[in-house]
C-alpha cells in the first residue's frame, strides 16, 4: 500500500516537473499514432466514401475482408511485419526493423480498417438520405464524394479519432516490431510494460496518467462532435 | 421549348410486384400537370419514372433528347424533402455551385429566394432545424433557383398550413407563368383546382383517366375518377 501511495506522489512530481523521459517517452508516443492515423486516414476515409457509393463486383467481399481485419489480433499484426521486415524477410533489407517506421507500419495496418469501417457506416448513411437529391442534380461522381465528406466531416474526424484512440493504447504490436529500446522505440504503452515488470511504479504510474489523460480527450472530444452533430451547429 | 416526357407501354415491376403501368402518356408541351390518386396509387414512381430516377420494366421513356440530358433542365422536390446538413443559405446555394455560377449572382439569387420563402433572417441556420414546413419551402426555392425547364413536385405542400400553402402556391404559378412546365402530384382537390391546366389520374398503378383540366373536373370520364372527386373510398 505504500509503495503504491508512494508510487503516486513520485509520479506526479515526475509529471509536475515535466520529467526528460516522461516528456520524451509521451512525445514519441504521439507521433507515431498521430502519423500512423494521417497515413490510415488518407487511405481509410476516401475508402469508406467509395464503398458506400459505388457499387462494385467485389464490393461485398470487400467489407467483409474489412471487417474481418479489424478483428485481427495486434500481436499478430506484429509478428507478421516482424517476419517481413526481419533480415531473412522479403523486405529485411530496407534495415526498418526495430525503428518507429515499423511501428508506425503497424499501427496503419491495425487502425485502417477500424477507421474505414467507422467511415463506410457513415457515409453509407449519409448517402441514403441524399441519394435521390444527388441523382436529381447530376451530381458527378466526384461531387458526390466531395459532398459526402463535406458534409459527413464531423462522422469521418470521430472514426479517425477511433483510429487514434486504438493506436495510442495499442502495446502487442508495437513492442514486437519495435523493440522498446530505450531513446529510440519506447512509447507510453510499451515503457508501462517495462517499468511495471521491473518494479518502478512511478515511472509505469506518471506513464499510465499521461495516458489517460489522451484517451478521456479523445472521448471527450468524440462526444462533443456527436452533440455538435445533434445539435446541428455548423 | 420545354421538353415533355412521353411514356409508352411503361411498366414498373419490383420483386415481382407491379407497381406501375403499363401506362401510355404524352403530356402537353406547357402549363400544369396535376397526378391524382389515393394513397399507393403510384403518384410518385410516376413522377420518378419521368425523371429517370426510377428504372423502367418494360416499355419507355422518351425526351427529345436521352432522359439523361433531358434532367439536366429539370429539378424534383422529393415528397419528404432531402435537406442537406449545411445553412440555408449553403442548401440554397448548392445547385448554383454545381453548376458553376459565379460567387456575385449566386448569392443574390440565394438572398432573393431566401425572401421569397420568409427564410432571410435564417441564411445561417442550419437547415436540418427547420421546421417540416419551412423545410418544404427551402427544398422548392432550391428546386427553382437553378431555373428548371421542367419541374416535377411531389406533394409540396402536405405539411403546410394555410398561409404556408398559399405562398407556395403563389410560387408554383410564377414559375408555371415563366414558362416552367410542372408536373405535379398531390391528393388536394382544391389545389389541384386551382392550379392545373389538365390531370392525370392514376388507382393502384393503372392510368385511369388523362384530361384537360376543366374536362376533368367538371365531367370526369370514369366513375372511380368521380367517386375520387366525392371523397368516396375506391376500391
Ligand atoms: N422500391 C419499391 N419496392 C417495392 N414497392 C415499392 C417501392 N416503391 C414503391 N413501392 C410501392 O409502390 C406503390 C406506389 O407507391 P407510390 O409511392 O408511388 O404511391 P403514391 O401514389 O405516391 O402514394 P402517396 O400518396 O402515399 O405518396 C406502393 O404500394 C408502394 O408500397
Ligand atoms: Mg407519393
Amino acid at each position: 500500500m505504500d509503495e503504491i501511495a508512494a508510487g503516486l506522489v513520485a509520479a506526479l512530481r515526475l509529471i509536475v516537473t515535466l520529467d526528460s523521459d516522461l516528456v520524451e517517452i509521451s512525445l514519441r508516443s504521439l507521433q507515431v499514432s498521430l502519423i500512423a492515423v494521417l497515413i490510415a486516414s488518407a487511405i481509410a476515409l476516401p475508402l469508406g466514401a467509395w464503398l458506400a457509393i459505388h457499387r462494385f463486383r467485389f464490393r461485398r467481399a470487400t467489407i467483409a475482408v474489412l471487417n474481418a481485419l479489424m478483428g485481427l489480433p495486434p500481436v499478430v499484426v506484429g509478428l507478421i511485419i516482424y517476419i517481413l521486415l526481419s533480415r531473412a524477410g522479403p523486405f529485411g533489407g530496407l534495415g526498418l526493423l526495430f525503428t518507429v517506421k515499423a511501428m508506425i507500419i503497424a499501427q496503419v495496418i491495425i487502425i485502417t480498417p477500424l477507421i474505414a469501417s467507422i467511415a463506410h457506416q457513415a457515409m453509407r448513411d449519409l448517402w441514403a438520405e441524399y441519394h435521390d437529391l444527388l441523382i436529381s442534380l447530376n451530381t458527378s461522381k466526384w461531387q458526390r464524394i466531395h459532398t459526402l465528406i463535406r458534409d459527413g466531416r464531423r462522422a469521418l474526424l470521430t472514426a479517425s479519432l477511433a483510429g487514434f484512440g486504438r493506436a495510442i493504447g495499442e502495446v502487442g504490436a508495437i513492442i514486437v516490431v519495435g523493440g522498446n529500446i530505450d531513446h529510440a522505440t519506447r512509447v507510453l504503452t510499451t515503457a508501462i510494460a517495462l517499468e511495471t515488470g521491473k518494479g518502478d511504479f512511478a515511472l509505469a504510474l506518471g506513464l499510465g496518467f499521461v495516458l489517460i489523460a489522451l484517451a478521456i480527450g479523445v472521448s471527450i472530444t468524440t462526444h462533443w462532435l456527436a452533440r455538435t452533430e445533434k445539435d446541428s451547429r455548423w | 421549348m420545354v421538353s415533355v416526357p412521353q411514356l409508352s407501354g411503361a411498366l414498373v415491376r419490383r420483386r415481382g410486384k407491379r407497381l406501375l403501368g403499363p401506362i401510355d402518356l404524352t403530356l402537353a408541351a406547357a402549363g400544369l400537370t396535376v397526378v391524382l390518386g389515393p394513397n399507393g396509387a403510384g403518384k410518385s414512381t410516376l413522377l420518378r419514372v419521368m425523371h429517370g430516377l426510377e428504372r423502367l420494366s418494360e416499355g419507355s421513356l422518351n425526351y427529345e433528347n436521352t432522359p439523361e440530358l433531358a434532367r439536366r433542365s429539370q429539378a424534383f422536390v422529393f415528397q419528404s424533402p432531402v435537406i442537406l446538413r449545411r445553412s440555408v443559405a449553403e442548401n440554397l446555394a448548392y445547385p448554383l455551385r454545381l453548376n458553376g455560377t459565379g460567387k456575385a449572382p449566386r448569392e443574390a439569387a440565394v438572398a432573393d429566394w431566401a425572401a421569397r420563402i420568409g427564410l432571410s433572417d435564417a441564411l445561417v441556420t442550419p437547415a436540418p432545424r427547420l421546421s417540416g414546413g419551412e423545410k418544404q419551402k427551402l427544398a422548392l426555392a432550391r428546386a427553382l433557383i437553378a431555373r428548371p425547364d421542367l419541374l416535377f413536385l411531389d406533394e409540396p405542400t402536405s405539411n403546410l398550413d394555410g398561409t404556408s400553402m398559399r405562398e407556395i402556391e403563389a410560387l408554383i404559378a410564377d414559375a408555371v407563368a415563366g414558362g416552367t412546365r410542372v408536373i405535379l402530384a398531390t391528393h388536394d382537390l382544391g389545389q389541384a383546382r386551382r392550379l392545373a391546366s389538365d390531370a392525370v389520374f392514376l388507382v393502384k398503378g393503372q392510368l385511369i383517366e388523362a384530361a384537360p383540366s376543366p374536362q376533368f373536373f367538371d365531367t370526369p370520364a370514369t366513375a372511380q375518377a368521380r367517386a375520387f372527386q366525392n371523397g368516396d373510398i375506391l376500391e
